[in-house]
């Protein structure tokens, strides 16, 4: 079988051709941070928190196939700073108040906070005030708790097909919205899978009735569905 | 029988806007009142280049320059100069430099100083008449493609050209050429980008609705050199003169064979589409562009891979900008050799530029590469009005930087306004002069990026919105030196980490602004204050009460009813605290006793 050879972090390894940067990490049980990635559906590259500096450019390494001889570093100081700001501005940008919210304890963005060692938020909230979309019989959103990650969009048109998901508008009033901005309780095309609940990353999409601290994700669903359908 | 006199009519947008219409009915009838039809032929043309000076009116054989025509000159212009040969003086273009009247076009240092290539036909042809293009040399670069030379010499001649993409950035065309031609696809696609929508930027636009032609011509000789059968032509709706005149367009070249499935004959197709946009900056961004054109919500995606191995359809795509296919006609017809004697080593060719702002010949130029940016100002330009001082040059829209008034000698070239921290850009120049604020500026550049992004990754979505919340800060007096450290964390991050191109320099006009002017940054944070008395928060209206005859003229002009007095009776009063700095007293009032005061609004003023 054909290989390829880097180094990450000083560490020389060998690959298979054709996988992200992200996939190689993660194979070497190298730790690279990620919010919109999710194994089992396509990458965008949306987020940037999973950055790694090639050739003195950072690129995000879920979207950047890894190559024969390319010395790759993912913990840099300035990726570090880099990456807590991004964070930051996540945090700026919604309410993730987490005392409040049915995924503490069970949130990704929480987690990264803790791993990134994110103490506190320097840059200025935006407070913003979206109306919680409750319409549906079973689940809910908040799209002050979205960080726009875009999983349940991907989901929904990769793994369900229902497409029910989609994005409007754009810059900081970009959100999620269900068919063509209807509520969700109205949405033809919804199945009422779930699926965007099991993998959205923070309390945005949650079951309802979940109070503070409740709602557990099942966000390997989508990977383990994949992978049957890879093996029919 | 030929016609004694061409009058050409500026039907440029700008020209359109002031109503040349009305203009060419007007000289139409008086035209046709003195019996003068058969002698006088009137042609309307592409944007001639001073837009602030239309509707423009060119009368050959002399090369007569009317400018600001109205309907009600139609006559004197027909009677006077169309009947008795003595044109009319009063509307001749004085040049303001040399003070002279101009008797022909080519007096004109704003024309004499400028080098048109791409530019060549606009406003010297009708770009709705497929036979005035022709006449020009239209369509001769394409013949000579099909019949005389291999598709591999193209991609050689527009490598050896040295021709640099002019959207922007300045990648080598011909290399993008060469990466389209060599890629693997069931079907190849020809791209114009024509999403020209930075403020103050309107080349695109002049040489689409100028010259569509050319356009055309370029993309059919690069379809046949990367064998490509289809093109799309993106344009903004906001254009809709372009996307009419290039309708007529690809309908004349179908008919006539140029366009289709045989063009001229040699058994070669290739058609274009035009897509239009829906209003998105970041559609200008190429890989957004290009899911706009499938029908996609226009959002960048990550490259590799470039649009030359997947674009349109996932399949190779060659993408260039408007004025990037206006080039290729001639370099295609005249050599690479010629080419690269315009302009400097690194940069050849030349740039069409957008003037804007404070400068006397606003309107689209076009000039050598190497071009600095004082003779593009101060002899094209014709200078700053009102005998006020530059202080910058912005080039480069919401992607650019501000050049201080000091570095005015540069030559413009790709390399040297980036290592200035400003950016070539599609060519947009605003002149700023004393009485702007460069913190204002940067605020006002930054609210665009911030309300463009189109939302994907977070330092562009959220970063652009929190820079602008701490400029509105700093612009409002509240701001503190803090901030402008993060400011420049911001701009890093976003800077390093954003996703697309438009993202990543989305800070620049705030860094640039930080980099020359600091001092300004620090007056508005450490004093409060603006002394280019533009912050509207850090501004006060008040009265003088000698100079005040209390005319009452801005006691009815204000909005808000802040202003107390009875006519006859001075002096008046602004009540600051009702007073929302909309400045229309002050440009009302006939006695200059309305006077703009530095220092932030008292926040308690007492009521007297």
């Amino acid at each position: 079988m054909e290989t390829i050879t880097l180094t990450i972090d000083g560490r020389t390894i060998t690959a298979a051709p054709g996988q992200s940067i992200l996939e190689v990490a993660e194979a070497n049980g190298i730790r690279i941070p990620t919010l919109c990635h999710l194994e089992g559906l396509s990458d965008v590259g949306a987020c940037r928190l999973c950055i790694v500096e090639v050739a003195g450019q950072l690129v995000p390494s879920c979207t950047t196939q890894a190559v024969d001889g390319a010395d790759i570093k993912t913990q840099t100081d300035t990726i570090k700073v880099h990456r807590r700001m991004i964070l930051e501005l996540l945090f700026a940008e919604g309410n993730h108040v987490c005392s409040f919210c049915a995924s503490s304890g069970g949130c990704e963005l929480q987690d990264l906070a803790c791993e990134l060692e994110m103490h506190s938020v320097t840059v200025p909230y935006s407070y913003p005030r979206n109306r919680i979309d409750a319409t549906h019989p079973w689940f809910l959103i908040d799209r002050d708790r979205c960080v726009l990650c875009g999983r349940c969009v991907r989901t929904c048109a990769e793994v369900e097909g229902a497409h029910t998901w989609g994005f409007a508008e754009r810059g900081s009033s970009a959100r999620v919205i269900t068919d063509l901005a209807a509520d969700w309780g109205e949405a033809e095309s919804c199945t009422s899978c779930g699926k965007c609940v099991e993998v959205c990353p923070t309390g945005a999409i949650v079951l309802k009735g979940a109070s503070n601290a409740e709602m557990r994700k099942d966000s390997d669903l989508v990977a383990r569905l994949t992978e049957r359908r890879d093996h029919e | 029988m030929p016609h004694r006199l061409d009058v050409l009519v500026c039907s440029g947008a700008a020209c359109v806007s002031n109503h040349t219409a009305d203009v060419r009915d007007a000289l139409q009838s008086a035209i046709e009142a003195h019996g003068l039809s058969t002698e006088v032929r009137l042609v309307e043309t592409g944007c001639m280049g001073p837009c602030e000076l239309g509707p423009i009116l060119l009368v050959y054989p002399e090369g007569a320059l009317y400018i600001r025509v109205t309907p009600d000159d139609a006559n004197e212009i027909v009677e006077e100069h169309f009947l008795k040969g003595r044109p009319v003086q009063r509307l001749l273009w004085e040049d303001p430099a040399a003070r002279r009247i101009a008797e022909e076009k080519k007096q004109v240092a704003f024309f004499e100083r400028q080098e048109k290539v791409v530019l060549s036909n606009c406003g010297t042809i009708d770009p709705e008449d497929l036979q005035e293009y022709i006449a020009t040399g239209g369509y001769e670069a394409l013949g000579l493609a099909l019949t005389e030379r291999q598709p591999e010499e193209l991609i050689q001649i527009v490598l050896d050209s040295k021709l640099r993409g002019r959207g922007g950035a300045g990648f080598p065309t011909g290399l993008k050429w060469q990466l389209a031609a060599r890629a693997e696809g069931d079907e190849k696609y020809i791209v114009c980008n024509g999403d020209e929508g930075d403020p103050g930027a309107f080349m695109d636009r002049a040489l689409l609705e100028g010259d569509p032609h050319a356009v055309i011509e370029g993309m059919t000789i690069a379809a046949y050199a990367i064998g490509a059968a289809k093109g799309f032509i993106y344009v903004r709706a906001e254009y809709p003169l372009a996307i009419r005149r290039l309708e007529i367009a690809i309908d004349q070249a179908r008919a006539s064979g140029l366009l289709g499935e045989d063009i001229l004959e040699t058994g070669f197709a290739f058609d274009v589409e035009i897509r239009i946009g829906a209003g998105a900056f970041v559609c200008g961004e190429e890989t957004a562009l290009i899911a706009s054109i499938e029908g996609q919500r226009g959002m960048p995606r990550t490259r590799p891979p470039y649009p030359s191995d997947r674009g349109v359809f996932g399949q190779p795509t060659l993408i260039n900008n408007v004025e990037t296919w206006g080039n290729i006609r001639h370099i295609v017809l005249r050599g690479a050799d010629w080419f690269r004697s315009i302009g400097t080593e690194s940069s050849p060719g030349t740039k069409v530029f957008a003037l804007s702002g404070k400068i006397t010949n606003t309107g689209i130029v076009e000039v050598p590469m190497g071009t600095t940016l004082r003779e593009l100002i101060d002899e094209i330009g014709g200078g700053i009005p009102d005998g006020k001082a530059l202080k910058a040059v912005q080039t480069g829209g919401p992607s650019g930087g501000c050049i201080p008034a000091q570095h005015i000698d540069t030559p413009i070239d790709y390399e040297s306004l980036k290592e200035l921290g400003a950016f070539m850009g599609s060519g947009g120049v605003i002149v700023l002069d004393e009485d702007d604020c460069m913190v204002g500026i940067a605020k006002y550049f930054l609210e665009f990026s911030c309300d463009e992004s189109c939302g994907k990754c977070v330092p562009c979505r959220v970063g652009t919105r929190t820079m602008l919340s701490i400029l509105e800060r700093i612009t409002d007096g509240r701001g503190t030196l803090g901030d402008l450290e993060q400011l420049q964390m911001l701009a890093d991050t976003i800077r390093s980490t954003s996703l697309c191109g438009l993202g990543q320099a989305a800070p620049s006009p705030v860094l640039s602004t930080m980099k020359h002017f600091r001092e300004e940054y620090e007056e508005h944070v450490q004093t409060a204050t603006c002394s280019a008395k533009r912050c509207k928060a850090l501004i006060r209206y008040e009265i003088d009460r000698a100079a005040c005859k209390a005319c009452d003229l801005c006691r009815k002009a204000c909005p808000v009813e802040a202003i107390e007095g009875t006519p006859g009776e001075p002096p008046y009063t602004i009540h600051e605290s009702v007073c929302i700095q909309c400045g229309r007293c002050f440009d009302v009032c006939p006695f200059d006793a309305v006077r703009i005061e530095s220092g932030k609004k008292k926040q308690n003023e007492v009521e007297g």
